[in-house]
């Protein structure tokens, strides 16, 4: 996916003016929020468990090079071939490379953000391989030609509407708007892609060490199709990916369905461990597991490697006010809401996102809600000073922050200036209170009104309360 | 330098290791796992009656559940079948086709399941309790297709073989079958999507409906 972040707060504009988009949101929005509270409410151990999380993914980054050989070791054992890709582009030439050398036609993909991330699709797709996602909001994508919005959801911008034209203008059946018709009318477009493709291409929720072991969660059973029919079977992952032992991923699965879509399991776990074995019916006969650095290695060993605990349950921007009102293309890529604050400018170049880290209220609704204790708000807060060091805001920004650092630093100066422009503030919004346009920085009054303030500054109150004493 | 040797490369040194990774690293890692740590289990996965947990598990999954005993078993299926009004056609695993299912008017395939069969019949592996779960393995005679393709997805499961938790089910499979199969595919009721404006849908690419079928 091409990288539109340098254009957030255009496209924020553009989509708070949307108001299908607008509507699709405040849908949404309540389900993932008061479904998750009430499945987190049936666990009454729930911090234990996310403590608990927290750490085993910390103990793996720790000695992540150990552990990703540990899982080299035991998948290749078990017949699958691994390859290691530094960069985006790498990771689609060894597909593309395996696909030609096995005279793949067809590909069928289920979910993977990992090979949005790298544009899997055009690369297949200028190989002359078709790729079918087969997820159904990815599939409502691929027919309208767009990016996810969400990781896991990625059509929540669509409504059923929308959806409907897609359907009638591919499947050439008459126009339906009844959801789970549609539903159908998709399963059935897709059964036969499910039993002719000659590949299959997966991401991985997690990798297992101990055992060489990939697999993904999902609810619709795609997964199961993809990584079960197909001779070869591809799987696309992060190197953060992996998890020490089974019993980890029986720890995290009880975080991630809950906290994703507030259910207490996904309905399909599928883990596969290598190729076909002798007598075996169905699997494929080449695994091939090629696991993606594209910028993940830049957390590794610094102040932010918390963010590789992620296990993209989406709870973050699901929770995020910000999310909620623009939606996940205006973050422009693949990641969106507090985690995509994160992840984009550090795997595209802060440069190319510097708005991202700004695009929080920090309420510290995400941090709340975060399964693994990622501590979201201060790796947005690390950026934002990092731009701040980098001279990457713009002069408009660093010269106030300048001056306030300037007068925090002496108190006299600073009660002076605060009680002036306490006065001023006052005066700015006259007989009714309310400030309507703050000079030089108008764009925090464009849609609301400042309250003025009113009375004495708390200095003020303050000396006169001790003074009384 | 290959892309792998960059990668593992890169994470030593920004962790401030140099060198290639040590055989005192590996062996501390392979310790670690020897370990097979247990996490923080929620309470009611630890509820004594196991049986009841995973009845009332099944049932927020919207999956059907019936006990008979074993030889009541093709009965069971017909009279599902019937009240479903669904075909007497069951694609079903080798092992089960000297039941008696001709009796109770079943035809009974035992073949691994094709895209028009209507009804596949399985076993499993073990049940959960704590979430309502089927873990089928993968082997020659029990294809999981039968689970997956047709419409309907009918499991039996034996009492005995309800454990409580999904760590219970990985110390099973390392007890009776040593490494993992290739496949370990966790089943928890009928296929579901919320795709299209987050409303749900049961039955997407897997079954519409699970009955499972105690003994």
């Amino acid at each position: 996916m091409q990288v539109q972040s340098m254009f957030f707060k255009q496209n924020a504009s553009a989509k708070l003016n949307d108001a299908v988009l607008q509507r699709n949101m405040q849908k949404a929005k309540g389900k993932f929020v008061d479904g998750r509270a009430k499945a987190v409410s049936e666990v009454e151990n729930w911090e234990a468990i996310r403590t608990h999380a927290a750490a085993l993914r910390d103990k793996c980054l720790a000695n992540l090079d150990a552990y990703l050989l540990e899982f080299e070791a035991n998948a290749t054992r078990r017949g699958a071939v691994v390859h290691w890709a530094e960069t985006a582009s790498e990771a689609c030439d060894i597909i593309v490379r395996i696909a030609k050398e096995n005279g793949v036609k067809k590909a069928t993909k289920s979910k993977s953000m990992v090979s949005e991330e790298v544009n899997l699709n055009e690369r297949l797709e200028a190989a002359g391989i078709q790729p079918i996602e087969t997820d159904l909001g990815e599939y409502i994508l691929q027919l309208a030609g767009e990016p996810p919005s969400h990781i896991v959801a990625p059509a929540v911008h669509k409504s059923k509407e929308q959806v409907a034209d897609l359907f009638e203008a591919a499947h050439h059946k008459p126009r339906l708007t009844d959801i789970p018709a549609m539903t159908r009318e998709a399963r059935e477009a897709l059964r036969d892609h499910f039993l002719t493709a000659d590949m299959g291409i997966s991401g991985a929720n997690f990798i297992i060490a101990e055992t060489g072991t990939t697999l993904t969660v999902t609810n619709e059973g795609n997964a199961d199709m993809v990584t079960t029919v197909p001779r070869i079977h591809c799987v696309i992952t992060g190197v953060e990916k992996v998890i020490p032992t089974l019993e980890d991923f029986a720890t995290l699965i009880r975080l991630l369905p809950r906290s994703a879509v507030g259910q207490t399991i996904a309905n399909y776990l599928t883990l596969t461990t290598g190729t076909k074995m002798p007598g075996d019916q169905d699997g494929p006969e080449q695994m091939h597991i090629v696991l993606v650095d594209a910028g993940r290695t830049k957390f590794v060993g610094t102040d932010m490697q918390e963010m590789l605990r992620c296990i993209r349950c989406g709870a973050c921007m699901n929770h995020c006010p910000v999310y909620q009102n623009v939606g996940g293309h205006a973050y422009g890529w693949v990641y969106p809401g507090p985690m995509g604050s994160i992840l984009t400018p550090t795997y595209v170049g802060i440069e190319n996102a510097g708005d991202l880290p700004n695009a929080a209220t920090f309420c510290g609704e995400c941090q709340v809600v975060c399964p693994v204790k990622i501590p979201l708000p201060d790796l947005m807060r690390k950026l934002r000073e990092r731009q701040h060091d980098m001279r990457l805001r713009p002069w408009s920004e660093r010269l106030p922050m300048a001056l306030w650092a300037f007068a925090a630093r002496r108190p006299g100066l600073y009660a002076l200036l605060s009680r002036l422009g306490a006065r001023f503030a006052s005066w700015l919004g006259g007989k009714d209170k309310l400030i309507h346009a703050l000079p030089g920085i108008d764009g925090w009054t464009q849609g609301r009104d400042m309250p003025a303030p009113e009375g004495r500054t708390f200095r003020e109150l303050y000396a006169q309360k001790r003074g009384a004493r | 330098m290959s892309a792998r040797d960059n990668i593992l490369a890169r994470i030593r040194r920004q962790q401030g290791r140099s060198g290639p990774t040590t055989a005192e690293e590996m062996a501390l890692v392979r310790a670690n796992i020897r370990e097979h740590a247990i996490g923080p289990q929620p309470n009611a996965a630890r509820a004594a009656d196991s049986l009841a947990l995973f009845k009332s598990e099944c049932a927020r999954l919207l999956t059907t559940v019936a006990e008979v005993d074993e030889s009541a078993v093709p009965g069971e299926v017909a009279r599902y079948l019937d009240s479903a009004n669904l075909g007497k056609e069951v694609a079903g695993w080798s092992e089960y086709s000297q039941w008696s299912w001709e009796a109770a008017g079943i035809h009974y395939a035992a073949r691994a399941a094709n895209k028009d069969d209507t009804t596949g019949f399985t076993g499993c592996f073990c049940a959960i309790a704590e979430t309502g779960t089927l873990l089928l393995l993968s082997s020659p005679e029990r294809p999981k297709l039968n689970a997956l393709l047709p419409e309907t997805h009918i499991c039996v499961v034996p009492k005995s073989r309800i454990v409580r938790t999904m760590e219970e089910a990985f110390a099973l499979v390392r007890a009776e079958v040593g490494e993992p199969p290739r496949a370990m595919f966790f089943a928890s009721g009928p296929s579901r999507t919320a795709d299209i404006e987050q409303t749900i849908v049961i039955g997407a690419h897997g079954p519409y409906r699970v009955h499972v079928i105690l003994t």
